[in-house]
């Protein structure tokens, strides 16, 4: 049972409180408005939505843009990348960190210390920018998706998370499995991985929202177009101002492809988010105890 | 003098040796944990983390990409003076510290005032809808982000229209700034909330009631019961953004950059990049990173100390 409120507010609180929810109503609209302009105006008709902004005349809506982005092969050459991208790494990073965390959460660990100031070192100093790009090049990666993939899969910080999330698992499971005679894969596989779908979930969404949005490592290892994932395309459509060849060609003033080519960026970005913001109201329920068990002291 | 010594290092190497001949035998009983578990995350480390810190070696070279580190002439310090020396400089390094440590200011309490805010709301449905809200930006990339930016800021955007005006923003040098921080908070502040309302909801329940009846108000309440729930994430928070003031990021400082805002967006590592990966020049490039690593270092051990004396020893 929940209890109720046992008090009433004085009015000098009520004040405060009326004052910090207009500013919290103020910045949930804030988050609001500009997506609820996208959407609506990549409907419009690209010449009234220029000269008047945006109407709520239906009458007038459109789908061009839609029809236009979906026909173009690159956006699907992207998207296949950035799923490829984003499950391979997902699945190579949250592995290779769930696993290196379960020794270091031993107490009877041999050699924690080296790693772990191995590890952390990592976290504070780096080559930094072209001593990576040599290393990757000289392993002939450039051009190939493990350039992408491999350099960033093992993250410390999240080590440190599963870590401390491993510590808060009750001793008795593994003296249970120790009992047993249970090989450290059985235990780690059958009996404390089962029991850390939080922080696997969490990890999880990272990565894989990390990797789908990211475009740095892509832009300098990826040179060729039909290996590009989707944010570089976004790239020189939303930032550069060059939209898909095919995707305008057929206009025949410069006015109109410039109308059209701005009406594309509305439809590209709610054709690449859309992904994301579906997916992850399914995760909401971990979010709090995944990013809590790493927020404790690690 | 010289027999002590022997006996010294002889009681050390029986202890050494049956230390290491335990150690072994731990790790003949458990090679899996090296093998299976450490083996995967060690050798990526070594190779893409360790390997790129001895590349280092080419911000003291002239380094030439054919004839490698070992064939190339080595030039002392010479990029980094040329870098120090130059007229630009000091404009990349302020910049850099202008865009992160206003951010900071700005972007660090928003997030604590949320997650008061949000402890407040009585009805969980309620809270629930906001908070779902709140987190959205987070998933929105860098790209979609700067490009919903240069729409909404466009000449013949929005912003413009309800202004009646035809001001350029993004090639204003003195508007960069705002609009990066500004879309850092619309895009970030929710989702820094989280671990704050996640610890403000720990807090204890008696002890807040407990306030109540003695009459406190909400001050007195954030004061006495919310604040301690939250102080040592607030302080581990700050110690992390302080001391990588100098690591802000690159993606989103390249993505608003224009040519003629670059007065104000170009920093150090979209200069990096540039020099770099566009102009070739990689040893100068790697001095003027490993500049930048070696400042943030310091920073954030200095951060660190301060931090701790002001919070009773307690820092990272």
């Amino acid at each position: 049972m929940k209890k109720k409120s046992i008090f009433k507010y004085s009015a000098q609180d009520r004040m405060l409180l009326t004052i910090g929810y207009i500013l919290l109503g103020l910045f949930v609209i804030a988050i609001i408005v500009p997506m609820v302009y996208i959407v609506v105006a990549s409907f419009m008709d690209p010449i009234t939505l220029q000269n008047k902004g945006i109407t709520f005349d239906f009458s007038k809506w459109t789908t061009t843009a839609y029809e236009r982005v979906m026909t173009n092969a690159q956006i699907w050459i992207g998207f296949k990348n950035a799923v490829i991208y984003s499950v391979l790494f997902t699945v190579v990073s949250v592995v290779v960190t769930l696993l290196a965390a379960y020794p270091l959460s031993r107490a009877d660990f041999r050699g924690k210390g080296f790693f772990n100031i191995v590890f952390m070192i990592t976290m504070f100093f780096g080559g930094g920018l072209i001593p990576t790009y040599l290393v990757v090049s000289n392993l002939g990666l450039v051009d190939s998706m493990w350039a992408v993939i491999l350099p960033g899969a093992f993250s410390v910080w999240n080590m440190t998370i599963a870590r401390t999330y491993y510590r808060g698992i009750p001793q008795e499971l593994r003296e249970a499995a120790d009992v047993d005679g249970a090989s450290e894969l059985t235990f780690f596989f059958k009996i404390l991985l089962p029991v850390c779908t939080p922080v696997i979930a969490v990890l999880t969404l990272w990565q894989f929202v990390g990797m789908w949005n990211s475009y740095f490592d892509a832009m300098i290892y990826l040179n060729d177009s039909a290996k590009q994932p989707l944010q570089l395309v976004l790239r020189s459509i939303l930032i550069q101002n060059q939209p898909e060849s095919g995707m305008i060609a057929d206009m025949q003033s410069t006015a109109a492809r410039a109308q059209l080519a701005e009406l594309l960026k509305y439809a590209t970005i709610i054709i690449s988010s859309l992904p994301l913001l579906i997916m992850y109201p399914f995760f909401q329920k971990y979010f709090d105890s995944g990013i809590m068990a790493g927020a404790v002291k690690g | 003098m010289k027999t002590n010594s022997t006996t010294v290092s002889n009681v050390k190497q029986g202890n050494t040796s049956t230390k290491l001949h335990n150690s072994l035998v731990y790790i003949r009983q458990h090679w899996q944990l090296y093998v299976i578990f450490m083996m995967p995350a060690f050798l990526l480390t070594l190779i893409f983390k360790y390997a790129p810190m001895s590349g280092i070696l080419i911000a003291f070279q002239d380094y030439n990409p054919f004839r490698g580190v070992f064939g190339s002439e080595w030039v002392g310090l010479k990029h980094f003076t040329r870098f120090m020396t130059s007229p630009d400089f000091m404009g990349y390094l302020v910049n850099t510290l202008k865009l992160s440590v206003y951010g900071m200011l700005w972007g660090f309490p928003i997030p604590i005032i949320l997650a008061f805010l949000l402890n407040r709301i009585q009805s969980t449905g309620i809270k629930k809808k906001i908070q779902l809200v709140l987190y959205l930006p987070n998933f929105v990339s860098v790209i979609v982000l700067c490009g919903l930016v240069r729409i909404i800021l466009s000449v013949t955007g929005p912003v413009n229209l309800l202004l009646g005006t035809e001001i350029n923003f993004m090639t204003m040098p003195e508007a960069f700034r705002t609009i990066y921080i500004v879309s850092g908070i619309w895009q970030g502040a929710g989702w820094a909330s989280i671990m704050y309302t996640a610890s403000l909801s720990n807090a204890s329940q008696e002890l807040k009631e407990a306030a109540v009846m003695d009459g406190a108000n909400i001050l007195q309440q954030i004061r006495a019961v919310e604040w301690p729930a939250i102080k040592d994430m607030v302080v581990i928070q700050f110690i992390l953004q302080a001391g990588n003031i100098m690591s802000i990021g690159f993606e989103k400082a390249y993505a608003l950059q224009t040519d003629l805002n670059l007065p104000a967006s170009e920093i150090i590592s979209t200069y990096v990049y540039r020099k770099g990966l566009i102009d070739g020049d990689y040893s100068f490039s790697t001095a003027v990173g490993l500049f930048n690593t070696v400042i943030n270092v310091i920073l954030l051990v200095v951060v660190n100390k301060i931090v701790a004396r002001m919070n009773e020893g307690q820092g990272l």
